[in-house]
């Protein structure tokens, strides 16, 4: 079946065609072709957003939290150079996304014409993959191969470039099933025999751990299930990156918490000491092996990853499966079954006994102060108080991150959005829109730093416009936390330009906008003002003045090994060396 | 290396070679890939190697499937050996990237380069380069009364030989096409 119609009236089909429902985009010259056709049609909504990069963390808060892909709409020159964070944080954490671009008329590329940009160029490194599309006749086609690419083997951000001229030309519409999709095809079943010999290793080892992360959820829901019920059924402890938490229950009791740089003592300690890791999905990130030379020095390694290129990078490992996280577990699952079901029981009771020895630890133990809120109580009262919700957390980048990963248990996939590989302030405010627009009627937080927030604040509009009541939970130490916490540990307590000055006045913001504004700096009021928070139907900004020089704590310092944690203040002095300084 | 006693390296299938992976020596190696010709797909290559650091000591592109639009890159690069295999990784999570081929492990391969030379000078200086270009079995394609152009197609070592001859007999530019290679055998 083909077609004929505008480029313009083909992209809006294909995204159709493609089951999308929300566009977060801004208009420009270079798409108004499209932005004409979004005007008459009503199957799809589109997000006015303030900022092109708040486009895509919207998307990609939307894709996380759905697990569908997050599709964008950008004009040409800046809307594109504006996506480039967007698009770089959505590679480096596998979120599938598909951004499409405007771009002068064919004619006119390579004259430097007004608001023209070698975007293919620029975001070639920040993309899975990318196209320039000059024909109409390949418009609608391409469009579906970025929709495969994009979310097909290791999701990823895809851009499409379309000039101007291809959107108003007429040319034939290619339907899904007529686009060419083979020239991608990513292997997703592991090598049996490689499982076998892991699954023999499973039923030898005395100190086996689970190490899991993005992947998993990536997979999707029949990962979780798998993984759930591998480590129901072989009793080994697991753990989690950042990327991964919700994957396996907060409250199940093979939980260690999260791993790496501030993860929990005895999750690191177990990666440490573990004679069998199994890396379900985790990618060995600096964040989580410290000092490379040192990491797990005793264990045997599996490696379970869709992308090749993920396996022997930075950590070499006896027992690489490339494939799909939900094959593979699926498959683990079968071969150990059919072998009876097999542990070292006595290696596992030990184990345990040491794992148990190391949580009496009670490494997020803190000292409470009825005078000032620590951030740390903060985000133990929000937990306490919405855990029975229907939620979903959002972050931005920094202290408040690494304490809400610590401080707020996560019992499902898809529920915690936050910028793990790429670090990007200014994520969680836009990504929390994303995630509201895909679930109404949910309770919607981002837990931020001011600083954080202030990045991306133009997004009030868009919350207000679309009636979204996303809860900013800002814990405002009037300093970039932790770059003063490195600061501290590393440059002499010199805290070059890392405090917040000029701040605004938050509850005025908020209400300048037509939102709430709470402002809480008493501890005895913290609970009374979150659930004035949570029960106010709309948006509100939490303006939630917390201790100004706490630290983030567990901490491994850069440069050193799992075992080498810092678990509070008196063990900070001189804790970097000099070549640890050099990383960051 | 474990308490577990688990073979190190792959199974029987499985993509991954079994040279230390741990080895620190420097090894060169001649990359085919086997790649869609469409636009951008070159800058897509030498992107990935200039982004991660990689080296490229040679490079060759051309198209060699005009029906299928495929074109075949070849590139010599150096590293560690878990430089390579992760270079490999790399291209081949590119799209448009069809095959990646490491010639310098698969087996016997052929490897060649075709060279020109401009070389200037008179009497016996012009005497010994027309000689010596008969004796590396150089053609010569173009000549005036001051000068020669010889092309020479052979191995980069070849090649450098040639050039080092010539150099005091009066070479003055030279151009190479890098390396071309292929498989031995069918």
């Amino acid at each position: 079946m083909s077609k004929t119609m505008t480029g313009a009236k083909m992209v809006v089909q294909a995204l159709k065609d493609q089951g999308v429902e929300v566009i977060f985009g801004y208009p420009g010259g270079a798409v108004l072709p499209i932005y004409d056709e979004i005007f008459q049609q009503n199957e799809i909504r589109h997000i006015l957003v303030r900022h092109e990069q708040a486009a895509v963390h919207a998307a990609e808060g939307y894709a996380r939290s759905t697990g569908k892909p997050g599709v964008v709409l950008v004009t040409s020159g800046p809307g594109a150079t504006n996506a480039v964070t967007g698009l770089t944080d959505a590679l480096l954490d596998s979120i599938p996304l598909v951004v499409l671009s405007g771009q002068v008329p064919t004619f006119m590329i390579g004259n430097d014409a007004f608001q023209e940009a070698d975007t293919v160029g620029i975001t070639r490194p920040c993309t899975k993959h990318n196209w320039l599309v000059k024909e109409t006749d390949r418009l609608a086609s391409t469009i579906h191969q970025g929709f495969h690419v994009a979310t097909s083997g290791r999701p990823g951000p895809v851009l499409i470039d379309i000039p101007k001229d291809v959107q108003f030309a007429n040319g034939h519409y290619t339907a899904p099933p007529q686009a060419d999709t083979k020239m991608y095809q990513p292997r997703v079943k592991g090598d049996i025999e490689m499982i076998t010999r892991l699954v023999e290793a499973m039923e030898l080892a005395e100190r086996p751990v689970f190490y899991t992360g993005g992947g998993v959820i990536n997979s999707g829901p029949a990962a979780t299930q798998l993984l759930r019920e591998l480590v129901e059924a072989t009793g080994f402890p697991i753990t989690s990156t950042l990327m991964g938490l919700g994957a396996y229950p907060a409250s199940g009791d093979k939980w260690l918490g999260m791993l790496g740089m501030h993860g929990l003592y005895e999750a690191n300690l177990a990666m440490h000491g573990c004679d069998l890791m199994i890396n379900v999905g985790a990618r060995f990130d600096d964040r989580i092996t410290g000092r490379v030379a040192d990491f797990s020095p005793k264990s045997a390694k599996a490696h379970i990853d869709i992308d090749p290129s993920s396996i022997n990078k930075t950590i070499q490992v006896e027992m690489p499966i490339i494939g799909d996280v939900a094959h593979v577990l699926e498959d683990m699952l079968r071969v150990w079954k059919s072998r009876g079901r097999k542990v070292n029981k006595e290696g596992l009771t030990k184990w345990w006994k040491q794992i148990n020895e190391w949580r009496t630890v009670d490494c997020l133990s803190f000292k409470p102060s009825e005078k000032t809120i620590k951030p740390q109580h903060a985000l133990a009262r929000l937990e306490e108080l919405t855990k029975g919700h229907d939620r979903y957390i959002t972050t931005e980048v920094g202290q408040h991150q690494m304490w809400a990963a610590q401080y707020l248990g996560f019992e499902d996939p898809n529920r915690w959005m936050t910028s793990g590989g790429l670090g990007t302030m200014g994520y969680g405010f836009p990504a929390s829109i994303g995630v509201q627009l895909a679930h109404p009627e949910s309770l919607v937080i981002n837990v931020a730093g001011e600083a954080s927030w202030l990045m991306n604040m133009q997004e009030m509009g868009t919350a207000i416009q679309y009636r979204l009541p996303v809860k900013q939970f800002i814990l405002n130490n009037e300093r970039l936390g932790m770059v003063r916490q490195w600061q501290e540990l590393l440059h002499g307590e010199r805290y070059s330009h890392s405090w917040s000055e000029a701040l605004p006045d938050f509850v005025k913001l908020a209400e300048a906008f037509g939102a709430k504004g709470i402002q809480c700096s008493d501890p005895a009021d913290l609970d009374d003002a979150i659930m004035e928070m949570i029960n106010y139907d709309g948006p509100v900004i939490f303006d939630c003045l917390v201790e100004k020089h706490e630290n983030c704590f567990p901490m491994i310092p850069s440069g050193e090994p799992h075992n080498k944690m810092l678990l509070g203040e008196a063990s900070t002095k001189d804790a970097i060396g000099n070549s640890g300084a050099v990383l960051v | 290396m474990s308490a577990l006693k688990i073979k190190k390296g792959s199974s029987r299938k499985s993509a991954y070679d079994l040279r230390d992976p741990n080895g620190e020596v420097i090894e060169n190696h001649t990359l085919a890939i086997l790649v869609d010709n469409e636009a951008g797909v070159l800058a897509r290559v030498i992107g990935l190697f200039s982004g991660r650091g990689y080296n490229i000591e040679s490079l060759t592109v051309a198209e060699v499937d005009h029906e299928g639009h495929l074109s075949r890159i070849t590139i010599v690069t150096r590293g560690t050996p878990a430089v390579i295999e992760q270079i490999k990784a790399q291209l081949g999570r590119i799209v448009p990237v069809h095959e990646v081929h490491d010639l310098t492990v698969e087996g016997p391969s052929v490897e060649r380069e075709l060279a020109l030379f401009k070389v200037t000078g008179q009497g016996d200086k012009r005497i010994e380069a027309l000689r010596l270009a008969e004796i590396f079995r150089a053609n010569v394609v173009d000549s005036t009364l001051e000068s020669f152009v010889f092309e020479m197609t052979g191995t980069s070592e070849k090649i450098d030989a040639f050039a080092d001859l010539m150099r005091p007999l009066g070479l003055i530019e030279m151009a190479r096409t890098g390396i071309a290679a292929l498989s031995r055998g069918a």
